[in-house]
């Protein structure tokens, strides 16, 4: 034994235990900077217990959050061309494909998952932000169409939980299109009588918002999420102005009449819950017998 | 006199040349130089012709934006008899940057619409330089309801930076406005044949795209993204937007490979806008021969095909 195992390596790694702690056991929130201990913080399905800043959250806590008794089977989604382009920028778009796929262990920003939501058999399609920003390329596009037919085949309400910069900028015309192939399936859900329902959480911008994040039967917000066509900084540079505060949040889209309710995350499940049941009325047993 | 592009400075100075000569030989019969101007007008006609054979994705967009190019007014002077144009969305305002109207085709009644981005300081400004606000949307969305209830089908001209970015847009539902067209005419009934005339920019112009056939001029450009966007978020530097514009693939013949684009329409030697009649007239026989193709075909079929026209874009 020398010097160097026995006071410097306790002493190292003595300085890096210290830097890891406060990571693992506290998060400070991004609004507040209220230091929450983080396990209270995910019971709190990552809501501020502070201030109530909802931070972003992903699939998994969305299935967990919103099915009963967050019981779900995932949904496979059809595979597409990888990087159709073959588009570079300052880094491949494959590589950036990969970093994004090895971070997440997911194959694109988006999951689809089917379950119960208050007893009804339902579908729910979830962006992922962390994924390259939640971007629509082609696979959001596809998964969003398989979301369509699986809800149609269950007979069941297709939930979409929006979360995305926009278009992903990589896959070019074709992100463009998914924007007119979403329309499509959200189309075909609407068109078998079924209910589309959209929760918008932060943020939700670009091709997503001006494509199906605003063609749902119900919108639902969650508080203070970003939501709008164009980035606030594209606005900000066209006008040369500063935007108003509260400018693209969800309770200025609410008093502007384009969501019809902001709900704090932990009433989400309830309010999905009731406007299910209100909704899917004709397609109860119950009302069929009493109308007949 | 035409506005030249940056790549164009060669033809500039041999044009200029001619011109001097003819005005040298006008004042003096006794100098025949007709030798001379003919020999710098082929030169002239065969740098125009390999400079437009081999325009990159960068001059193809310039070339897209060019001030002369012909825009809705004019297509509509050109092909269109009876316009009769339409004005409001019944709800807010009248968007003058997305025109619209009933008119004759070739005989036949139709839906005409488009985007106007004006061709002087005053017309460009009432115009908002081709950038609609929702109202412009929501009244597309009212002229093609119009359309399916008397079966006119609906022929669409897009030439579009993008939908405005602005807070009054924001305010009023850009997005909504944007993705209810796009509902719209994907669910109408009758023919539909977009055409990108110009520029195609991102959702702005899907809102008018969403054709049983999508035409696109042999020098437009249709995008995600504006180049100088997309250089501006991806390489941090709007300076790389050359690079942007080719790594996007956004000309006709990029699209038309990847199946988002139906057909090209040739444009004069030298882009449409030197001789803005003859690019008109292909523009008229190509969406008049798309027309031909679905005649007779019922409402519920055509929408049909029209969602596995978009469905199978980039399938494996």
């Amino acid at each position: 034994m020398n010097w160097l195992t026995d006071y410097v390596k306790p002493r190292l790694s003595k300085v890096i235990r210290k830097r890891e702690s406060p990571d693992n056991l506290w998060h400070k929130c991004k609004a507040c900077g209220q230091m929450i201990f983080h396990r209270d913080f995910v019971a709190a399905q990552k809501v501020c217990a502070n201030c109530g800043h909802h931070d972003r959250v992903g699939p998994k806590e969305r299935f967990e959050a919103l099915f009963d008794e967050g019981i779900h089977q995932k949904v496979d989604l059809p595979t597409v061309k990888d990087d159709p382009l073959k588009f570079r920028d300052t880094k491949r778009y494959t590589d950036r494909m990969k970093d994004a796929r090895n971070k997440s262990g997911d194959t694109d920003a988006i999951q689809v998952a089917k379950g119960k939501i208050g007893g009804v058999e339902s579908v729910i399609a979830v962006q992922n932000f962390f994924f390259m920003g939640g971007s629509m390329g082609m696979a959001v596009g596809e998964a969003i169409v398989r979301a369509a037919e699986e809800a149609i085949a269950l007979k069941a309400p297709l939930i979409m939980v929006t979360a995305a910069g926009g278009a992903r900028m990589q896959e070019g015309i074709l992100s463009l299109m998914q924007m007119p192939r979403t329309t499509v399936a959200v189309d075909m859900v609407k068109e078998a009588g079924l209910p589309y329902i959209v929760i918008l959480t932060d943020p939700t911008t670009g091709g997503v918002t001006a494509s199906y994040a605003m063609l749902g039967d119900v919108h639902i917000a969650e508080p203070g999420a970003l939501i709008g066509f164009a980035g606030p900084r594209v606005i900000e540079q066209t006008i040369r102005e500063k935007l108003p505060d509260g400018f693209q949040r969800s309770e200025y889209l609410l008093e502007h009449g384009m969501v019809d309710m902001v709900v704090h995350r932990h009433e989400l499940r309830g309010a999905l819950r009731r406007v299910i049941s209100l909704l899917m009325e004709k397609h109860r047993p119950v009302f069929h017998q009493a109308a007949q | 006199m035409i506005t030249f592009l940056d790549f164009e400075k060669p033809i500039a100075e041999l044009e200029g040349k001619i011109r001097d000569l003819r005005k040298l030989s006008g004042g003096d019969s006794s100098m025949d130089l007709s030798d001379e101007v003919d020999r710098l007008q082929s030169k002239r006609d065969r740098l125009l012709g390999e400079a437009y054979a081999g325009l990159s994705p960068w001059q193809k967009t310039q070339v897209a934006r060019h001030p002369e190019r012909p825009h809705f007014s004019d297509i509509v002077a050109h092909l269109f008899t009876d316009f009769t144009p339409l004005a409001g969305d019944r709800s807010f305002g009248e968007d003058q940057a997305l025109m619209g109207g009933l008119a004759r085709f070739n005989g036949r009644s139709v839906l005409v619409m488009g985007n106007e981005k004006g061709t002087d300081t005053p017309s460009r400004i009432k115009h908002n330089f081709g950038m609609s606000r929702p109202e412009g949307y929501r009244k597309a969305v009212r002229l093609m309801d119009l359309a399916d209830r008397f079966g006119l089908p609906v022929l669409t001209f897009v030439d579009t930076p993008g939908a405005y970015p602005g807070i009054g847009a924001e305010e009023r539902g850009q997005s909504e406005a944007i993705a209810k067209s796009t509902e719209r005419c994907l669910r109408l009934g009758v023919p539909v044949v977009a055409t990108i005339v110009g520029e195609g920019g991102s959702g702005g112009a899907v809102a008018l795209a969403a054709g049983n056939r999508v035409l696109m001029f042999e020098h437009a450009i249709y995008s995600v993204i504006s180049p100088e966007g997309c250089a501006s978020i991806l390489w941090r530097t709007s300076d790389k937007a050359k690079d942007a514009a080719t790594a996007l693939k956004i000309t006709a013949q990029d699209l038309v490979k990847l199946g988002v684009a139906d057909g090209i329409i040739p444009e004069p030697l030298g882009g449409a806008h030197r001789e803005p009649k003859r690019a008109l007239d292909a523009l008229g026989e190509a969406v008049q021969d798309a027309l031909s193709e679905m005649d007779g075909i019922p409402a519920d079929r055509l929408r049909q095909l029209r969602r596995e026209r978009f469905l199978a874009i980039g399938r494996l």
